[in-house]
Formats: C-alpha cells, sequence, structure tokens
C-alpha cells in the first residue's frame, strides 16, 4: 500500500491526486495527504507518475506497514520501480528496450 | 477530512450530451472511444480512476494474442480453439486476431515505441500497461474525446426502447454528472470480487449491475475458477516467473508431485497440485529453474514482478518466499455481459460492450484469456463496440428531447426497497461475498452441496442490500461497488450449479468430466430473481472436425 509521501521531495504538482486509479490522494494546500489508505490498490503507478519520486508505495497490499521515510531513502526505495522501467520525471519510457519477447520465446 | 468532503452540498450536478458514451478507461474503453470518434460521433469517456492508470492492464506487461495474416492463422486459431474446452467460437478468434492485428499496425503507425526482436523486426505482440494506457490516453484525447477521470457511474437511463445514457458521481469534486448519450458502451471490467490484485481492485462488476437492470443477458457466469500465484500478501497476481518455480514446505522441503517428482511450474498443468497443497498448509515457491540469462530477462522485461521481492529484501531466485493464490473473478475468468450481435451490442439496443465487461467464452471458451487473449479481445471488442454504438447514434439522431421521457435505472445499493441501515456498510457485504466466492476450497474446487449454501448464505444477503444498502454524497459509488460484487457473486453461484460438469476453470468435485450435453453456454439473467438457460448448443465442434 502507499505509505509515504515525502514532503521534502515533493513539490505539490498534485499529479498523483490526478492519476491515482483509487482516488487515495486528498489535495492540501501543501503536498497531499494519503486520506483512503485501504483504498490502495498496490499497483505502483503513482510512483512512476511523480515527476520527483516523492512517492512510496509498500509491497504489502493486505494492509499498511511499519516503514519510515528515512529507511525508503536509505535503501534508495524512491524511484527504483521507475528506473527498472526506465520512466523518466513522471514521463513514459524505456518500453522499446522492454525484454519480455525472449522469455515468451524460453516460456514454451 | 478532505479539502473535496468539507462541502457535504457538493457543487452544481454535471450534464453533458454525447452520441456515444464509453463507461470505463482500461484498453478496451480507450480503443472504443477511438473507433466512435473515428466514425464521426461525439464521444464522452467516463471513469472511475483515471484513463491511463485504470483497469488491469495499466500496471502490468501484457502480451498480446498477435497471429499474422498468413497462410497458418487458420491453424493456429484451431490450436488453440482445441485447447478452450469448446464453447469457444472459432469465427469470433479469427475476427478478433485479424482487427486485433489491424490495431496493433495502427499503434505502430502512431509511433507506438515498440521494442525490436532480435530478428531485428518490431516486436508487436506485448504491451506494456503503463506505457501503453498512457499512449492511448494521449491518442484518446486527441481524437476530441471528453475525458471524466475520476467520475464513477452508478446508473444507466432508458426511454423505455433504448439506453439514453448513464449517471454517476464525479467523487473529487462531490457532484453528481449524467450524460445523455444516443448509444453507451460498458467497457467497465471484469469482476474480481474486490480482491487486493493489480489493477483490479476497483473492477468489481458495476457493467454488469447497470446492464442488468436495463434487461441485458450475462454468459458464462459460472467460469470464475481462476487463480494466479503471487508473493503472499503482495498484489502482484503476475504467473509468469512462476514458470520457472519450484515449491517448498514451510520447513523447505520440496513438494513432491503425483508422479513422484519436486513440484514445479505454477503455470502449469500441475496448477491443482500447489492448489491442493496449500489447502493444507502455507506453500514457498523459488525460482530456482531460472537460467542466469533468463534471470536477466525476467528482470528486465518484467520489472513489475520485481517489485515485492526487491522492497521485501529477498532474492527469488536463491530465497524460498511465501506464495499465495490469487482470486482473479472474471477478470482473468471468462464471464460477463453476453454479446448478441457481430458489433458488440448487447441484448438491450442502444447498449454495447467491450473488453472484460463482456463475456469472452466466444474467444476462450471455458479456460482463462488472461495475459493476451484478454489483451487482443480488448483491442478487438473496444474497437467493435464503438464503432457499432456511433453506427447506432447515426440511426437514432433525429430522436428528440429524449431526456425528457428518459428514466434512471439503478436500484441496489442506490435506491433500496426498505429503510437505510446505517450499520449495514458496504466494507461488511463485500467480505461477506468474499467469504462465498474467494477460497480455494469453495471456489476453486466445487461441489454441489457447498454451492448451495453459498447460494442461500448471498441470497439472504442480496435481499438485505436491495433493502437497507444505501446512502448520499460522493460514496455512493461504493454500495454500488458492494451491490455488483453481491450480483455477480449470486449470478456466478447460479450458473456454477447449473453447470453439472466439470470443464475448463469450472472444476466440480461431484461431477469430475465434461458432459459433450453442456458444450453450451450458461445464460444468466434478472436481479431479485435469477434465470438460469442453457443457450443453444455449441456447433463449431461439428463444423471444425467436418
Amino acid at each position: 500500500m502507499i505509505e509515504i509521501i515525502s514532503e521534502s521531495r515533493c513539490i505539490e504538482c498534485d499529479i498523483c491526486v490526478k492519476v491515482c486509479p483509487a482516488n487515495v490522494f486528498d489535495k492540501t494546500g501543501a503536498a497531499p495527504v494519503i486520506a483512503r489508505q485501504d483504498d490502495c490498490q498496490t499497483c505502483f503507478l503513482c510512483e512512476i507518475y511523480c515527476p520527483t519520486d516523492a512517492l512510496y508505495v509498500a509491497e504489502y497490499a493486505d494492509g499498511p506497514v511499519a516503514i519510515t521515510e528515512a529507511e525508503v531513502e536509505e535503501r534508495a526505495l524512491f524511484g527504483s520501480y521507475s528506473r527498472a522501467l526506465g520512466w523518466k520525471r513522471g514521463k513514459p519510457g524505456g518500453t522499446q528496450l522492454d525484454t519480455t519477447h525472449r522469455i515468451r520465446v524460453a516460456q514454451v | 477530512m478532505s479539502l473535496q468532503q468539507k462541502d457535504p452540498k457538493g457543487s452544481d450536478p454535471l450534464h453533458l450530451e454525447a452520441d456515444v458514451l464509453v463507461i470505463g478507461g482500461g484498453p478496451s474503453g480507450a480503443w472504443a472511444a477511438l473507433a466512435a470518434a473515428e466514425n464521426g460521433a461525439k464521444v464522452v469517456l467516463a471513469d472511475k480512476g483515471y484513463l491511463g492508470t485504470s483497469g488491469a492492464t495499466a500496471p502490468s506487461n501484457t502480451g498480446t494474442w498477435c497471429v499474422a495474416p498468413g497462410d497458418d492463422r487458420a491453424q493456429i486459431v484451431d490450436r488453440r480453439w482445441q485447447r478452450t474446452a469448446g464453447i469457444a467460437d472459432p469465427r469470433w478468434m479469427l475476427r478478433c486476431v485479424d482487427r486485433a492485428y489491424e490495431n496493433l499496425l495502427k499503434l505502430v503507425e502512431w509511433g507506438y515505441p515498440f521494442p525490436s526482436g532480435d530478428d531485428g523486426k518490431l516486436y508487436i505482440a506485448n504491451l506494456r500497461g503503463p506505457d501503453y494506457m498512457a499512449f492511448m490516453r494521449r491518442r484518446v484525447l486527441l481524437a476530441g474525446v471528453t475525458v471524466l477521470d475520476q467520475h464513477p457511474a452508478l446508473e444507466l437511463f432508458s426511454n423505455g426502447e433504448t439506453v439514453t445514457g448513464a449517471a454517476g458521481v464525479d467523487r473529487q469534486r462531490n457532484r453528481d454528472w449524467r450524460v445523455d448519450a444516443r448509444a453507451v458502451v460498458l467497457a467497465s471490467g471484469g469482476c474480481a470480487f474486490h480482491e487486493r490484485i493489480l489493477g483490479a481492485t476497483g473492477l468489481t462488476g458495476d457493467g454488469y449491475l447497470m446492464a442488468a437492470e436495463a434487461g441485458a443477458i450475462l454468459s458464462g457466469m459460472e467460469f470464475t475458477g481462476k487463480y494466479t500465484l503471487a508473493p503472499h500478501g503482495s498484489s502482484l497476481n503476475k504467473g509468469l516467473p512462476f514458470r520457472w518455480a519450484t515449491f517448498y514446505r514451510e520447513d523447505g522441503t520440496e513438494i513432491i508431485n503425483s508422479d513422484g517428482e519436486p513440484l514445479r511450474n505454477g503455470i502449469g498443468e500441475r496448477e491443482k497440485e500447489i492448489v491442493r497443497a496449500m489447502i493444507k498448509a502455507p506453500v514457498y515457491a523459488r525460482l530456482d529453474q531460472a537460467e542466469p540469462a533468463l534471470q536477466e530477462w525476467l528482470r528486465q522485461g518484467q520489472p513489475n514482478c520485481f517489485v515485492p521481492y526487491d522492497r521485501i529484501g529477498i532474492d527469488p531466485f536463491k530465497d524460498l518466499f511465501r506464495v499465495t493464490f490469487r482470486a482473479e473473478g472474471t477478470v482473468r475468468g471468462t464471464g460477463g455481459i453476453r454479446i448478441a450481435t457481430s458489433d458488440c451490442g448487447t441484448d438491450v439496443p442502444g447498449l454495447y460492450v467491450a473488453g472484460d465487461a463482456a463475456s469472452r467464452e466466444a474467444l476462450t471458451g471455458a479456460t482463462s484469456g488472461g495475459g493476451g487473449p484478454n489483451s487482443s479481445w480488448a483491442i478487438a471488442s473496444g474497437w467493435w463496440s464503438g464503432q457499432g454504438a456511433s453506427q447506432f447514434a447515426k440511426r437514432h439522431e433525429l430522436r428528440a428531447a429524449f431526456r425528457s421521457v428518459s428514466r434512471p435505472l439503478g436500484e441496489a445499493g442506490l435506491r433500496p426497497a426498505g429503510a437505510t441501515k446505517a450499520s449495514l456498510t458496504a466494507k461488511d457485504v463485500i467480505a461477506a461475498v468474499q467469504a462465498e466466492v474467494l477460497p480455494l476450497e469453495k471456489n476453486y474446487f466445487r461441489d454441489g452441496t457447498r454451492l448451495e449454501t453459498s447460494r442461500q448464505t448471498l441470497d439472504t444477503l442480496w435481499s438485505d442490500v436491495r433493502h437497507h444498502l444505501g446512502g448520499t454524497g460522493a460514496d455512493r459509488y461504493r454500495n454500488r461497488e458492494a451491490a455488483a460484487i453481491t450480483a455477480a457473486g449470486r449470478w456466478s453461484l447460479n450458473a456454477a450449479l447449473a453447470r453439472q460438469e466439470s470443464r475448463g476453470m469450472h472444476r466440480r468435485a461431484d461431477f469430475k468430466t465434461s458432459d459433450p450435453a453442456c458444450t453450451r453456454p450458461i445464460l444468466v439473467s434478472g436481479i431479485d430473481d435469477v434465470r438460469v438457460e442453457a443457450a443453444e448448443q455449441a456447433q463449431h465442434g461439428k463444423e471444425l472436425a467436418s
């Protein structure tokens, strides 16, 4: 589930509020807040749309977990999914390098 | 309290008019909107979430069923037909691969960044979800479609003859919306019973309930016994990496299969044995059958699959980790709204259906269309439904003042038959349905007695929902989701009881074999009183054999 909005990384663009398919976030006068954490479907898409890698979604989907911003920072997990995909600054990228065609051949 | 909810009265309702209203912003809804716009229609697309991130495709990396025109095309289709456990229709399978191929070429033409295969040619048989759906959003906006994000639909409108639009709620501005339309495409996805799986938690069968209220028939609703492995507690119901898994008990010893060998391959014929082991005790896995080169391709090609492992801090190729089977309802199952015409019209005039909201039995029969087939189906059925709906809109262009004679059709969860009970919450209703339709021992392996008990439980629950579930404000969509999940559960159980055989993902312990007389879809309809009937016997097997 969505666990962290880093206030130090957030630029208050509210893109996460707009793109979340489960409407988890709310706008405020400053950084958005996680208003409905239990609605999160753990799809990780808010992370890749965030232009400043300010969001962290934990892998556990069935409920909240205890993880701190310091730990996420320490383990370099902010933006790790974007980097794996090749998305940059919240914009698509990297799909032209997808190696899935090789897996499909090996799968048979 | 959130900013959106500070104003309990909400703002003025939004009223729009369109030729075609598309409900749902996954791939099939996007293709439907593009086809209708290309046909000259004024199109509005309303999505519960956001066109680009909504639906099961956006967070995934999906293959397509990609069959190029050529001499062996019919053979390829025939080979797949042999694997559909009957019921599928080779004519629909052929049209689907042809339409999907044409549209994949459109993506090439539009500049979608497909990767190159090792032969240097573009590899169009795979679509990476986030990139694909971000691209589709841009195309839909370029086509002049009005996109309403975060606008869940609550109900359809009808003038007594045709569907004339829909209404819902803008959940971020807390206001109602209504779109008067000459035709409506339901591209609202399947129903995964609110299981927490990637992209499908919001797929709650809303379209089924809206369609059934308008008089549509559903088909194949018994085919909900599809489950996929995921790391325990995660949302990652992506089976592919488990192709290279070995399965273990909690103490680290290998689970031995029925042939005395270690149990391997989570997406093959041994799936039932993994399920049996999991019903008894926790099951662990390790992706230890993947060679180093393949490990690298998996990591590069399926980065979403590795997010959980990286975040837990384990190496799935070396470490044991606990796994679970996630239920996928009709998202990777095949049931849905019955298609009555070749342009994806339903049994209700003016109402069209696309993607997982439609029954996919014609394409995948009693087996899962998960991955490639469903992806191609979304493209093809989206296109056909958009064309069909825009043609219908043209034929009904001169119909005047249809708003004044239209009435809303929504009932359960929206307009309860009795007094609203505050103690009856959407969350509790969903949990009660899940207890009947998700457990492996009830729904993966089925049995007439248990199905009957579940049906009675859900009939009682339905009566409560019908009479007492309701509310006001932007959260009304949650009650509708709960009502739709309950209705889908009842349709599924009724169809599962009626299919007195085993076929594909419908596994009856009390009828272990397939019965040739049952090679036909089972149709369900009705809201309070569920009607079940067998469709005509499929003739395709005979045609193919002759």
